[in-house]
């Protein structure tokens, strides 16, 4: 029974740029977890019996027949007494994780300013470009719940959503994602390095990275390699760029770019174009044109990567789909629902990745179970958290990395 | 106390995300009454924590100074113990939902119906 515990906060590793937390800091962020567990394991199947209970049954009265889409169970289910609870208990829990998470930046952030500005200084991994402006996708709404998005903050030049983003996604996750935060990057590295052992790419760019928890560990397992880690938003960059100073990755750098627009960046400049957990932030027209860019700066014979959760099809039921949808309208992820349902093989498809180039894998977390037990999978499955993920993937055609690799 | 221009931590730590709020029930009161009863849920359930952090101490050491408090990080034994409590308090706060779930599996005709019932069989 103990392993199905969430790990003590404290567990976490404590890089020199992780904000520092108090006993009660820290003991908030133990509540939350259990407190997520408990909605996502304990009564998470509340809304599956309320729906095939009353909801389904009512909607096949009133219609004369099944739903056809997830946005038809949408509706049913948010006039369920039950779902609006849950997901009112779901939305709190969201909401004060931001909250816990900002009283231990922001009391701090004096320091935490002072400590990324040392790093920053000295490391030389960071390179802002004032001239970037934030996309629409980004500044719509706080993506997250976050207060400040990704690139907001509470003064010029500060860490705030970064470190706040980093302090508190060990409690959402249930450390899930190791102490480090960095499980999905571990995922990638572990599938790379099993299925093709003897490739060692030079050069490789990970857009979307934020505070680059993704990044660095790609950056550790290849370090011969000069990676490079872009994202619009400056507020992220900082907190990355001197959380891996910290780390003492000297192999990575953090600039500010758009993936939209790579025309530093020559054709076929990179052996490995990465994204992680990223396109699901997008929009429907800047998702094409960012995957565009990268199969023009990739090698011939180059691998682009993107960890996601599943894409909805017509084999996954429409009420997981809807479920799956439930960050999308209750934790202010835009573009999540309609990325999902995108047919992503043909978008690829269209951005120069011909469907037979194309492959998805699974990818899994990896976790030390020394101190975190294993992420919980299967009918339990927190979803739009859980450490399992999707990954859709292809080989450039031209001179092959892949066969050589293999 | 902070001067005026000194930065308001406390006051900047709880402004909203941008982006309107769903609302989950009809009376706006009763959401916000979620905010105000899980988040002294989470206030709880920290002062139970500080209290077996208190005690640890004491066992241990006899003494006690606050740094110590605050440095506290117990081993994997001491974290299983205050987790195991940690999911116990959550489930007795959260007993209601738990058995509301129970009670839609059931699917139960009211108890009404078997006093009626029994008083004719």
């Amino acid at each position: 029974m103990a392993s199905d515990l969430p790990p003590a906060y404290t567990a976490l590793t404590r890089h020199p740029m992780m904000p520092q937390t108090n006993h009660d800091e820290a003991a908030r962020f133990n509540f939350l977890a259990h407190f997520n567990r408990f909605l996502s394991g304990d009564i998470g199947r509340g809304n599956r019996i309320a729906y095939k209970n009353r909801v389904l049954p009512k909607f096949r009265e009133e219609h004369g027949r099944n739903p056809k889409h997830r946005y038809e169970i949408r509706d049913a289910m948010n006039r369920d007494d039950w779902h609006r609870m849950w997901s009112a208990l779901k939305r709190n829990s969201m909401e004060m994780r931001q909250h816990f998470g900002r009283q231990v930046v922001l009391r701090q952030l004096d320091a935490l300013d002072a400590i990324a500005s040392q790093y920053n200084t000295g490391s030389g991994l960071l390179e802002l470009d004032s001239a970037i402006s934030q996309p629409e996708y980004q500044t719509a709404v706080d993506i997250h719940c976050q207060p400040g998005g990704y690139h907001g903050g509470e003064r010029e030049g500060d860490v705030t959503v970064g470190a706040n983003y980093d302090v508190g996604l060990f409690a959402t996750t249930g450390g899930a994602l190791g102490g480090l935060n960095d499980g999905g990057g571990q995922a990638v590295v572990e599938w790379a390095k099993r299925e093709y052992p003897d490739w060692q790419p030079a050069r490789i760019l990970d857009i979307g990275a934020t505070i680059g928890h993704n990044a660095v560990p790609i950056a550790q397992a290849y370090p011969d390699a000069e990676v490079i880690a872009i994202d619009t938003a400056a507020a992220s960059l900082r907190y990355g760029a001197a959380r891996a100073a910290a780390m003492g990755v000297k192999n990575i750098r953090f600039i500010q770019a758009s993936g939209e627009d790579l025309s530093r960046w020559d054709d076929g400049s990179f052996d490995w174009v990465q994204t992680t957990m990223f396109l699901h932030e997008l929009s429907a027209k800047s998702m094409p044109r960012i995957l565009a860019e990268a199969n023009r700066v990739l090698k011939p014979g180059g691998l682009i990567f993107h960890v996601e959760q599943p894409q909805y099809s017509n084999e996954m039921p429409l009420f997981e789909q809807f479920m799956r949808d439930w960050d999308a309208f209750n934790n202010n992820e835009p573009f999540w629902s309609a990325m999902h349902g995108q047919d992503l093989k043909q978008v690829m498809a269209d951005a120069g990745f011909p469907q037979d180039s194309q492959f998805v894998a699974g990818v899994r977390a990896v976790v030390d179970p020394d101190i975190f037990p294993p992420a919980a999978d299967g009918e339990e499955e927190d979803f739009g958290r859980a450490a399992i993920w999707n990954a859709y993937g292809a080989w450039k055609s031209g001179a092959l990395n892949k066969v050589e690799a293999e | 106390m902070s001067g005026p221009d000194e930065f308001d931590w406390v006051s900047a730590s709880g402004h909203r995300a941008k982006g309107r709020r769903p609302d989950y029930f009809e009376d706006p009161a009763l959401d916000r009454l979620y905010s105000v009863v899980f988040a002294l849920a989470a206030e709880v359930s920290a002062l139970r924590e500080r209290q077996n952090t208190v005690e640890r101490l004491l066992d241990e050491k006899g003494t006690l100074r606050r740094e110590d408090i605050e440095a506290y990080e117990p081993d994997r034994s001491a974290a299983e113990e205050r987790g195991l409590a940690t999911r116990a308090y959550v489930s007795r706060v959260m007993r209601g939902f738990q058995q509301a779930v129970e009670a839609m599996e059931a699917d139960e005709p009211p108890v009404a119906d078997w006093v009626e019932k029994l008083s004719r069989e």
